[in-house]
């Protein structure tokens, strides 16, 4: 797959407190859907408003396609782009029916045909039948749907969706997701989004750039960021993980605090260790365990599906998920045991 | 409540009977004279003007101070509202005061400039005085537009200008509508203004009807061609906004809004402003302080302070008497609001929208016929300045109420207190901001109110704004300086107080 965009070293400060995008560098392939990952106030907006245009850079550089768009000493004005944006708030024009909205940025075709083609794409969204309706008349989900109609009618290379899904309730989160992330699929375009939901970008994307404070700290596929995390903000912020010190000495086998455990890779000396609750599991303690082996369940959550226990063992506490086929109940006597390798994390970023 | 509702609608009632209470040939004769055509085109005429002057000036004014990236944002927003502390026929004065051959501009520069007068007068005076109502209205919608919908219009390839055209004028003409009625009302409203520079508008030739031709019969027609043409405008207004509201769709926190760069734009942006300032605001300040410069103040204080102690033992009053039927209103429209209060209220909106002439024409009918013992006492002008504007002193204490929600009641009847009680120990101090404020409103409106002072003022009472425009009638600029000075002193409280509360809020 060929890059479409790539983003060199870009920074952008708005005052005296330090740049609020910090050398971000990442390419966004064709066809490809890219989210950047991080908690508000990370700088994944700003990032967002610096590829489409509408603030400035101030250094580092944008490419789409290979031409030069942004940089400290070049700006192309956002309407030159031919980029589509995805609001958050959706900001439709209000004084325009859903139609003319679709319409709003075919200004490229023969006037004659935009209505005729913007009915096309509406249908495609599902919004055909209400072509002549207002905006405001219309529920989140649908004002969603018609700001993706509107953005992705001038068929551009590259889609920005800023928290597009952040607005709608939890029901038609799920399912609004899984038709924009085929209709972006079908029309064959790019789209890169910013979200701080961790669930949406692991369902949404192809890859994920994880964001902490101006800087990426991750890229990787939903699998990789999750399972394989690189540091201790992305093994916390893509769910719940065990943190614990380990000393290596470059074996692929450790003695932990959780007993012996195999690491993802080979380290020396003492490292961060993550492992996540849903690869530890709980036991009945036997014969040949000690009382050094032996942890005690302070507390469970049954939900259904699983089960999330808090273990306090050697002094310090654990979570567990297991299925729900493993029964324990508070102050029982259980050993943990690890279901997968324990992942080492970089501390100094 | 209902004797307020009435006191607004009787007086009109009986204009009615006036009007249609001639023979069937006099009132052929009066309605149908050529000369009301003349006077409907004359007043759309202006009015029309007004509104295109004042588009011309707010417009610009409004985009460069809430979208470009221009120096002094606060200042020029300023500006934009320093009119609103002018009178009309204040303004009217000060421009008058500039010309002829001994006005300003010859002693100062040697240069004869016409006096101005007729319709090119009462045309740029006018809209001086009422942009500032079209100006704060586009403002407010510029600023409250969703920032991220002039970026999707950017981000679907239109530039900044195809931007303003396609989607920020469109969404801004509830914001216009809403202006123009105002500036309107003005207009139709106006008599200080047209009177001095002789222009024969509806108000004027009431005017001249009622006191130079004294005929009752027309002058009651003319008032009611008047009422006619606003609620004219009230309805086309109406109708049209039922059409043109935009919710606006977006509910999270818009972000701050990036100012356009001015570039080759800036030279002029910057040169309307300051002709802007100099035409509006400096020659017209400097035409009071020249001729103040020019009076004996010796010899007029005793006439200033009689016609002060005369502008506050008429303004005073009615304050007071429009703040308690303010907050009866206010008080029954937030708790019980419904259909019936709601009908009310407007009534009281209505004694605002009525233009004053035909309003305290109307009065001194009523006065006539019911109770003639009332015509041209005190008294009456105290209830007329009440009536007439009872709307403004309204505003405050209905938003102080929103934040007197009505569970402090309920928390105090909990804790064994009456419901009298509790309005006075717990509500009461709550509204004590928003009260002074109406009271305040009031007294200065009414310091500065000319056409129902005019009608309704006992003989011989003088007030302020009498004076400037009985003196300015008589283009004796001098002697009317010092009375002109002291409502500009006033009116500035006045926008002072109004606006301070209005930065507060924001």
């Amino acid at each position: 797959m060929n890059e479409l965009l790539r983003i060199k070293n870009l920074t952008k400060a708005f005052d005296e407190n330090g740049p609020v995008v910090d050398s971000l560098t990442f390419e966004v392939k064709e066809n490809e859907i890219f989210a950047v990952l991080g908690p508000s106030g990370c700088g994944k907006t700003t990032c967002l408003r610096l590829i489409s245009g509408f603030e400035r850079a101030d250094g580092g550089e944008v490419h789409v396609e290979g031409k030069l768009l942004e940089s400290p000493e070049t700006h192309v004005a956002p309407q030159d782009r031919g980029i589509g944006f995805v609001f958050q708030d959706y900001a439709l024009f209000p004084h325009l029916s859903v139609i003319e909205n679709v319409a709003f940025g075919l200004t490229d075709i023969p006037k004659h045909k935009r209505h005729v083609y913007a009915e096309e794409v509406l249908c495609r969204t599902g919004m055909g039948k209400y072509q002549n309706r207002n905006p405001s008349e219309l529920s989140g989900g649908q004002q969603q749907r018609v700001a993706l109609a509107r953005a992705i009618a001038p068929k551009p290379k590259l889609v920005l969706l800023d928290e597009p899904f952040s607005n709608l309730d939890a029901v038609l989160r799920e399912s609004t997701r899984k038709e924009v992330r085929s209709i972006l699929k079908n029309a064959g375009m790019s789209a890169l989004l910013v979200t701080h939901d961790q669930e949406e970008a692991l369902s949404f994307a192809d890859r994920i750039a994880v964001m902490n404070d101006g800087q990426i700290e991750q890229i990787g596929t939903p699998e990789e960021v999750y399972f394989q995390p690189k540091t201790k903000f992305v093994a916390q912020f893509l769910g719940r993980t065990n943190l614990f010190h380990v000393d290596a000495f470059g074996d692929e086998e450790v003695m932990t605090a959780l007993g012996a455990m195999r690491l993802n890779c080979c380290a020396k000396g003492r490292a961060l260790c993550s492992i996540r609750p849903e690869h530890l599991t709980l036991e009945k303690p036997n014969e040949i365990h000690t009382e050094t082996d032996i942890g005690t369940v302070v507390s469970r959550e049954f939900r259904g599906h699983d089960i999330t226990y808090r273990v306090v063992f050697n002094g310090e506490r654990y979570l567990v998920h297991t299925d729900n086929r493993v029964l324990f109940e508070p102050d029982d006597e259980v050993i943990i045991k690890p279901l997968e390798s324990a992942v080492v994390l970089q501390e100094d970023i | 409540m209902l004797l307020i509702a009435v006191g607004v609608l009787l007086p009109l009632f009986y204009l009615s009977i006036r009007a249609f209470g001639a023979t069937p040939e006099t009132l052929y004769n009066v309605v149908l004279r050529v000369r009301n055509l003349r006077l409907l085109a004359n007043t759309l005429l202006l009015t029309g003007g007004v509104l295109v002057l004042t588009t011309m000036l707010a417009l610009p004014l409004a985009y460069l101070s809430t979208r470009c990236n221009i120096a002094a944002r606060k200042f020029i927003t300023l500006l934009g509202v320093v009119p609103l502390a002018m009178p009309g026929y204040v303004m009217a004065y000060a421009f008058m005061g500039l010309g002829g051959y001994n006005g300003m501009f010859y002693e100062w520069f040697g240069i004869i400039m016409p006096r101005p007068g007729g319709f090119w007068g009462s045309l740029l005076v006018l809209s001086i005085c009422t942009f500032p109502y079209l100006y704060l209205n586009l403002r407010t919608a510029l600023l409250g537009m969703d920032p991220s919908i002039e970026e999707a219009s950017r981000s679907l390839g239109h530039d900044a200008k195809s931007t303003f055209f396609r989607v920020t004028l469109p969404q801004l003409k509830p914001a216009f509508l809403a202006g123009f009625l105002l500036v309107s009302l003005h207009v139709f409203g106006d008599f200080g203004t047209v009177s001095l520079m002789r222009f024969e508008t509806f108000s004027y030739a009431l005017y001249l009807q009622y006191v130079a031709a004294y005929d009752r019969i027309y002058a009651a027609w003319l008032a009611l061609m008047l009422l006619a043409l606003t609620t004219a405008a009230l309805v086309l207004e109406y109708r049209f906004l039922k059409k043109a509201i935009f919710h606006r769709l977006g509910r999270g926190a818009s972000r701050e809004r990036k100012y356009l760069e001015l570039g080759s734009w800036k030279i002029p942006a910057y040169g309307f402003v300051g002709i802007y300032t100099v035409a509006a605001i400096i020659l017209p300040l400097s035409s009071i302080g020249y001729w103040l410069n020019e009076a004996s103040l010796a010899k007029m204080s005793g006439d200033l302070f009689t016609s002060f102690g005369n502008s506050v033992a008429a303004s005073a009053p009615a304050a007071l008497l429009t703040t308690v039927m303010a907050l009866l209103i206010a008080y029954v429209g937030v708790r019980f609001e419904g259909k019936i209060t709601n009908i009310l209220e407007r009534v009281a909106y209505l004694g605002y929208a009525t233009p004053p002439l035909a309003f305290a024409l109307s009065l001194v009918f009523f006065s006539l016929y019911v109770s003639p013992f009332l015509y041209q006492t005190l008294l009456l002008l105290i209830i007329a300045y009440s009536l007439h504007f009872l709307a403004e002193g309204i505003g405050p204490i209905r938003s102080a109420l929103y934040q007197a929600p009505p569970q402090l009641e309920d928390a105090a009847k909990s804790l064994g207190y009456s419901s009298f009680q509790a309005f006075i120990k717990v509500i009461l101090p709550l509204l004590k901001g928003g009260i002074i404020a109406s009271a305040a409103l009031v007294f200065l409106s009414a310091m500065k109110e000319l056409s129902i002072t005019f009608l309704l003022s006992p003989i011989g009472f003088n007030t302020l704004a009498l004076n400037v425009w009985s003196y300015t009638g008589e283009a004796m600029f001098a002697e009317a300086a010092p009375f002109a000075f002291t409502i500009l002193i006033f009116s500035i409280l006045f926008v002072g107080l109004l606006f301070s509360r209005e930065w507060e809020k924001t």
